[in-house]
């Protein structure tokens, strides 16, 4: 969906208020060379994800074109063009984590959830990514809620944690 | 110097030379792809490869310096091998339509097969999505790009126009506009420089060979053509000419023999834009000087990929641009008023056909604002690379051709209008008329030749005292011209942040969009030679030299002109034909009605080929006659039935292969039984 075509005032201050602050942001990176993925990691913070409405302002302020904004938004798995749920799962996929049924996890989520790889749930709660190891192989199979860590998930676990968010 | 040893020869090179340049000056030469000398070093393909001894891997010979002692093997069985997989690994995810692509036997991917020797493609693995993209310039086929970047570098290093860029990752790479826009929609200026280093057929100048035909083809309308300056020095070239050569007189004999009624001369124009664009400039230094407000300084008008550039960027800095319009759109203009009343032929029914150097004349002839009652100037522009495509077709032996004339009243012209093919020749041009008509004396220069800026620097400026004028430019005596020229988007961006902010010292400023001006303009024929563009400058000057006449207002055909219709330069007449205004644009469109309404491009489908269809963003293409929608729906469908075509030959050898293993394990479960 087109961010133009929000018309709710409260939704479009609430936007422009998040503009302003990205582009706070960008005024402080903006004289330090090769600070863009600094700034997209922030603007992706504040606004959630990173429309081409955000992208051009993005390049407008720093200088840079739009195809090499959105090129390095699109390289990294991490910045998301579309909107993201409330809250980010990462189930890690790391060697270890991945040996100790890490791929159940995903699976199992899957279908709690009802989404695919790198979706959005339908009540735009969960986004459901999969990590390539996280630094937790010691508690593997690990699963990241946001910035929480769970240790030692097992299948059964899942609908218990999510039930939290 | 550093001494290495390439293939057991000892050599010694320049300090800070890579493999591939230390090779080459040693006559030793090395495959390579994504390469362009001078242009484009980035390493991508790795066709280049050699070995190193004492290194673990194989190196990329662009890329590598040379050190003290290397020992370099360009030529092993190891290296050999490496090309060929890497060779075979690009085919793999290549569309391999050679046969029926526009890059036929001109193509340096092809080309390289055949020089690594490569008779076979064993890697028939998954084909990446690819986007089908076609502006009214220039048209993108994504599934043939090899990512060798090379239209990223001169999109953002040379040209600093930044529109194209890797998107994506890996596998799903694709070379292009921000989140897959379509071209049209973009800030793209249509320069066509990128379609000049696309080794491959992935992007090239949007068709209008097939509709020139048509026109011809068609016994009611009189097909009336005109070909630019810098095309008379580069056409050659496509039919094995050196660089620079003037085929001037062959190709206006080429010309006739195609079936156009009328060969016209660009040049003519030129001659009759410095007329208008001189006048404007003294109109200017005038107001300016005489205390009423005047925009300074002015901006020349003759490249639309400049224009375009400019109403991107600096939308609120139109006022600075002549109001000229560019040379081959008054020539279109003229042909059906003037030309026409005097052949008694209903303007409607004459069909102008431009030659030029360039990818962004093809927009520029879409323009609401080039059209007069709603007749368009001109209906098609030809590449210099098209026209030597039609003349090959025509089956017209080129280099065999007697020499022949432009057709008048609208073919004569003056070397001041040759120049106007290469950087600094339209400034050099208009002083030559300008600085006589004010004061009544030839330009002081040798030969006439404005030697501060002649050359392909990227900014040239100069300075001429006007001293003693005539009677009418008193008010100009003692004053200093300060002038400036640029060629490519970069030196433009650089002067313009000048005027911007008010700082700029000219009073006239000459731009070209692309470096060295049109003599390498996007539509020229791709040229291996790195010296290509001061041999074809050099040819341009030398056809200047080689007239009579080198000032544009000594064309006799120019004073008729105003005589017998115009009346006088930047009179009324002239206002309604020759000059035409601007649209703000913004760098996002925004500032036109279409900003908004932004569609990515959907990749060709493998099952449902539905293409989306490129929005093209603009005000004025977006309301374009139905013709060009025409052109563009047609040049749409040729790709799609190409597409269609190429699937069905995928599924074929799928079906075969399928029955092929059907057999084998029907064999085999006999057999076990």
């Amino acid at each position: 969906m087109s961010e133009k075509n929000v018309k709710c005032e409260s939704c479009t201050n609430q936007k422009s208020q998040k503009f302003d602050e990205i582009a706070n942001i960008i005024d402080l990176y903006k004289d330090k060379e090769g600070s863009l993925i600094q700034v997209l990691h922030l603007a992706q913070e504040i606004y959630g994800y990173l429309p081409l409405e955000l992208q051009k302002m993005i390049a407008t302020s720093m200088e840079i074109p739009l195809s090499e904004v959105s090129g390095v938004i699109t390289f990294y798995s991490f910045f998301s063009t579309t909107p993201r749920g409330e809250h980010t799962i990462r189930v890690c996929l790391g060697t270890a984590c991945y040996v100790r049924g890490g791929k159940k996890l995903v699976e199992r989520l899957q279908e709690i959830l009802n989404v695919q790889i790198g979706e959005t749930t339908q009540d735009g709660k969960f986004t459901f990514e999969i990590a390539r190891c996280i630094g937790a192989c010691g508690l593997a199979p690990a699963m990241m809620i946001d910035k929480k860590v769970y240790k030692q998930v097992n299948v059964n676990k899942l609908e218990s944690i999510l039930s939290k968010y | 110097m550093i001494n290495v040893t390439i293939n057991g020869k000892h050599i010694s090179v320049a300090k800070d030379s890579t493999i591939m340049e230390a090779a080459k000056a040693n006559s030793i030469s090395i495959p390579n792809l994504c390469y362009l000398e001078n242009v484009h070093k980035f390493g991508s393909c790795r066709i280049c490869v050699v070995e190193v001894k004492g290194a673990k891997t194989l190196q990329a010979s662009c890329m590598t310096v040379v050190s003290e002692g290397m020992e370099i093997n360009t030529n092993s069985d190891k290296v050999r091998k490496a090309r060929k997989v890497l060779y075979e690994l690009l085919l793999s995810d290549h569309s391999k339509d050679c046969l029926s692509c526009k890059r036929n036997q001109s193509c340096e991917l092809q080309e390289l097969g055949k020089t690594l020797g490569v008779e076979e493609t064993r890697f028939e693995g998954e084909h990446s999505e690819h986007y089908l993209d076609t502006s009214v310039s220039l048209t993108r086929d994504m599934s043939k790009c090899i990512l060798c970047r090379r239209c990223v570098t001169v999109c953002n290093q040379i040209q600093g126009a930044g529109v194209l860029n890797a998107q994506n990752r890996g596998f799903d790479t694709v070379i292009g506009p921000a989140m897959n826009l379509p071209l049209g929609s973009v800030n793209c200026v249509y320069c066509g420089q990128c379609s000049v280093v696309c080794p491959v057929g992935a992007i090239k100048e949007t068709d209008a060979i097939q509709k020139v035909w048509n026109a011809i083809n068609d016994p009611g309308k009189r097909v009336v053509v005109q070909a630019a300056p810098a095309v008379r020095v580069a056409l050659g070239e496509e039919f094995g000419y050196k660089p620079g050569t003037q085929v001037t007189g062959k190709m206006a004999a080429a010309l006739h023999a195609l079936g156009f009624a009328d060969v016209f001369d660009t040049n003519f124009a030129a001659d009759l834009t410095i007329m208008e664009e001189g006048t404007e400039l003294l109109h200017r230094l005038t107001h300016a000087l005489t205390g009423s407000h005047a925009a300074l300084p002015m901006i020349t008008s003759c490249s639309p990929g400049w224009i375009k550039y400019v109403e991107h960027t600096y939308p609120n800095q139109l006022d600075h641009l002549s109001t000229c319009k560019s040379p081959h759109m008054m020539l279109g203009a003229l042909i059906k008023s003037y030309y026409a009343e005097k052949i008694k032929i209903n303007p409607k029914d004459i069909f102008v056909v431009s030659i030029m150097p360039c990818t962004a004349k093809k927009f520029e002839i879409s323009r609401n604002e080039m059209k007069v009652n709603g007749v368009a100037n001109v209906d098609a522009v030809l590449t210099t690379r098209e026209l030597a495509a039609m003349i090959k077709e025509a089956g017209i032996d080129f280099r065999g051709l007697e020499d022949e004339e432009f057709d008048n009243p609208l073919g004569m012209s003056t070397g001041a209008a040759d120049i106007f093919g290469v950087t600094g020749g339209v400034m050099e041009a208009a002083l030559r008329t300008v600085y006589e008509l004010v004061t009544g004396r030839e330009i002081p220069f040798d030969g006439l030749h404005v030697t501060p800026i002649v050359g392909l620097d990227r900014v040239k400026t100069a300075e001429i005292k006007i001293e003693n004028p005539v009677e009418a430019y008193k008010f100009l005596d003692g004053v200093t011209v300060k002038v400036a020229v640029t060629s490519g988007l970069k030196g433009a961006n650089q002067l313009m942040e000048q005027v911007k902010n008010g700082k700029s010292p000219y009073h006239f400023i000459e731009v070209m969009g692309c470096p060295g001006g049109c003599i390498t303009g996007g539509g020229q024929p791709r040229s291996s030679d790195p010296d290509v563009r001061m041999k074809r400058m050099k040819g341009l000057y030398s056809e200047d030299e080689g007239k009579t006449l080198r000032k544009s207002h000594e064309n006799p055909y120019i004073a008729s002109i105003y005589t017998e219709y115009l009346d006088h330069p930047c009179g009324h007449k002239s206002h309604e034909l020759l000059h035409t205004h601007y649209v703000k644009r913004g760098i996002y469109n925004e500032l036109t009605e279409e900003g908004s309404s932004e569609k990515e491009l959907q990749p060709v489908k493998k099952n449902a080929p539905k293409r989306s269809v490129p929005s093209e963003n603009t005000a004025d293409v977006h309301s374009q006659t139905h013709k060009v929608h025409e052109q563009i729906e047609s040049e749409r469908i040729l790709a799609l039935e190409a597409e269609n075509a190429r699937l069905k030959n995928e599924l074929d050898d799928s079906l075969e292969t399928v029955n092929i293993f059907k057999r084998v394990i029907a064999d085999y479960s006999n057999k076990r039984k």
